[in-house]
């Protein structure tokens, strides 16, 4: 039998199987799951989803409450709210998810060269993530955007390494108390590559922090950009990202059309929400002493 | 060839500096191993006794290579493995393994027994495929005692005891010549000790291994050990057959440490040594000079004081660093 053969069910099995397990032991978890699987199928069928074009004005329209038609009102120029949600979903939560993920990376690599290599290779790190932690974001950003001009991808790469460079910290943090334990020397002892110790024994043991790290990233991420979006350094408009209808016509017509800012605020905190629920139960069930509890 | 000791270990030092102040000028040294001696032969069991804190473990972790000796020679089947390369270690990393006091430290609370006892199968390549892996790991499981299901579940659904079989189980897997097991029953009920300790035996006489055991409990070490060596500070005092050690203890140190225990055997009971020290262990950082022992020694003279005392063969085997002996 071939070892392909062998692998392939094995692992949809474990799939189905944590799926099972996630469901029924952390339900929180599992609706956080479905949360952020609504937003992310909302976002990428949004051409589909969406009754009405981003940009489709209907000055008749203007400012008009949350009603059949328009599912969450209308704003100034008169367009439908639901589907600039639905569009800006696609920004927000790629950009949220996709800068997390980089910053997460980056934060683990950091960490765990910084943390478990110790000496004068953890002294190097530091002071360079020091030297970098003391620029503001926003200055970075203005450099490269003036050099590059704005997009999605610089927010992208300039929120993730900002983010990923300040929270190697934390990792740091996790490794080197891990890197104590009689288990890393015991399998240092036995003659295991320094790849093994470190891909084997300390990620799985500091995945509780990188998973917190993440879901708060998420969500630090979306109202960053939102800032960046607000200041002209984001996606430009009239692009939808939910920041920038928070900051825009969402803050100038708050008394007037509260929807305008309600729409996307509530959006931003079910995704935030959801992500961190489905962290938090992802960090226990991948816990093997949390087996079983609630 | 195997006239050889499996491990000679010659006059090894392990200092640990001390660094101070801003510059981290070096500002002394604690001498935690301070020029050890020893052989073990194939098949022997060594133990190694002597106070907390007079360099046990640190001399097992140097044989370990897991710290790097400031002076000396470790030689392990002929070959001086004191300076060795990583890349050269490897081999004996696999056959020199240790076991360790408290075993659920010591294993990965994130795999499984089985992955636990597999892993070092994949490190030196003993068992390229994998279900062939998972047999034998279950089978190290049955040999050590536990229940071949046992291989699915984590370390922390074990008793002390278990964990401590998982660890030796794990050890097996590499089919070691040497196992170095620094107090690995000092943590658990003296019930459970007993059987771990019959364990090891039981292993030592079926794979024909060889320990370095380390201990502070003398009767766990007069049960296991062939030959004994009594460490003081960084030093070996007193190394000597079993029968030698108990019956006749040379060293005052080591009549010290027996008179803190009662021996079952009236006769011997009434007729050994009384001896009692007072005072404390003397740093490591600044050692006495002379016989290190002098400030404690009942009996110490002059000599004592100024003059270091050396191993000097007595008779069959026994080894005494004590000008009086
Ligand atoms: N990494 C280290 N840095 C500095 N000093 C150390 C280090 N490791 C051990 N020492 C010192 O070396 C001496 C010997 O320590 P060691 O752990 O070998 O003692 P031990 O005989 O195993 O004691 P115990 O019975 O308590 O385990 C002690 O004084 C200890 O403080
Ligand atoms: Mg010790």
């Amino acid at each position: 039998m071939s070892a392909a053969i062998e692998v392939a069910p094995v692992r949809r099995n474990a799939f189905l199987a944590g799926l099972i397990r996630l469901i029924r032991e952390k339900p929180l978890g599992a609706i956080g799951l479905a949360i952020v699987l609504v937003f992310l199928v909302c976002g990428i069928f949004a051409d589909v989803i969406a009754p009405y074009g981003i940009n489709q004005i209907s000055p008749v329209n203007r400012l008009k409450p949350p009603s059949a038609r328009f599912w969450f009102g209308t704003d100034h120029l008169g367009r439908d709210m639901f589907s600039r949600i639905l569009y800006g979903a696609q920004l927000s939560v790629i950009i949220g998810l996709s800068a997390a993920t980089l910053a997460t990376l980056i934060s683990v690599t950091l960490g765990i060269v910084s943390g478990y290599f110790g000496g004068r290779i953890d002294m190097l790190v530091q002071r360079v993530v020091d030297a970098w932690m003391s620029f503001p974001e926003l200055i970075i950003l203005i450099v490269v955007v003036s050099v590059v001009g704005p997009g999605m991808f610089q927010v992208i790469g300039i929120l993730g390494l900002t983010f990923g460079i300040g929270g190697s910290r934390i990792i740091r943090g996790a490794v080197v108390s891990v890197r104590e334990n009689m288990y890393i020397h015991a399998t240092q002892s036995m003659g295991a590559t320094t790849t093994r110790v470190l891909l084997r024994h300390i990620l799985p043991n500091i995945m509780a922090p990188v998973l917190v790290l993440f879901s708060t990233r998420v969500g630090a991420v979306i109202l960053v950009e939102s800032g960046l979006s607000f200041l002209g350094f984001g996606v430009p408009p009239p692009a939808p990202t939910w920041g920038g209808m928070l900051s825009g016509s969402g803050r100038t017509y708050m008394y007037l059309a509260p929807w305008l800012a309600l729409a996307p605020g509530l959006c931003l905190t079910c995704v935030v929400y959801g992500i961190n629920m489905l962290g938090d139960a992802l960090r226990d069930l991948l816990d093997p002493r949390m087996r079983g509890s609630r | 060839m195997s006239e050889t000791p499996l491990l000679e270990v010659d006059n090894i030092k392990v200092h640990f500096p001390i660094y101070k102040g801003v510059i981290a000028r070096q500002v002394g040294a604690v001498k935690a191993v301070d020029g050890v001696s020893f052989s073990v032969n194939r098949g022997e069991t060594l133990g190694l006794v002597g106070e907390s804190g007079c360099g046990k473990s640190t001399t097992g972790l140097a044989v370990l290579r897991m710290l790097s000796t400031t002076a000396g020679t470790i030689r392990f089947d002929g070959t001086d493995i004191t300076h060795l390369s990583r890349a050269a270690l490897r081999p004996f990393r696999r056959r020199i393994q240790m076991i360790y006091q408290d075993p659920f430290g010591a294993l990965d609370p994130r795999m499984t027994v089985g992955q636990l006892i597999a892993e070092p199968m994949i490190v030196h390549n003993i068992e390229p495929n994998r279900a062939a892996r998972d047999t034998r790991a279950r089978d190290l499981l049955s040999m050590v005692g536990l229940r071949q299901d046992m291989a699915e579940r984590y370390i922390h659904e074990f008793s002390g005891g278990q964990r401590q079989r998982i660890g030796i189980a794990r050890a097996l897997a590499m089919q070691p010549d040497l196992l170095i097991c620094d107090e690995p029953v000092s943590a658990l009920d003296v019930s459970i000790q007993a059987q771990i300790v019959n364990l090891f035996q039981d292993l030592q006489a079926r794979f024909g291994l060889t320990y370095l055991f380390i201990a502070h409990d003398l009767a766990v070490i007069r049960h296991i050990s062939d030959r004994i060596a009594v460490m003081y500070l960084g030093r070996i005092v007193e190394i000597a057959g079993r029968e030698a050690l108990y019956d006749h203890p040379k060293h005052p140190y080591t009549q010290a440490l027996l008179a803190a225990v009662a021996i079952p055997d009236p006769d011997i009971e009434a007729t050994r040594p009384h001896i009692t020290v007072t005072g404390e262990v003397p740093s490591a950082l600044n050692p006495p000079p002379g016989c290190r022992f002098h400030p404690r020694c009942p009996l110490a003279i002059d000599r004592c004081r100024t003059e270091e005392p050396q191993l000097r063969d007595m008779s069959n085997g026994q080894s005494v660093a004590c000008h009086l002996a």
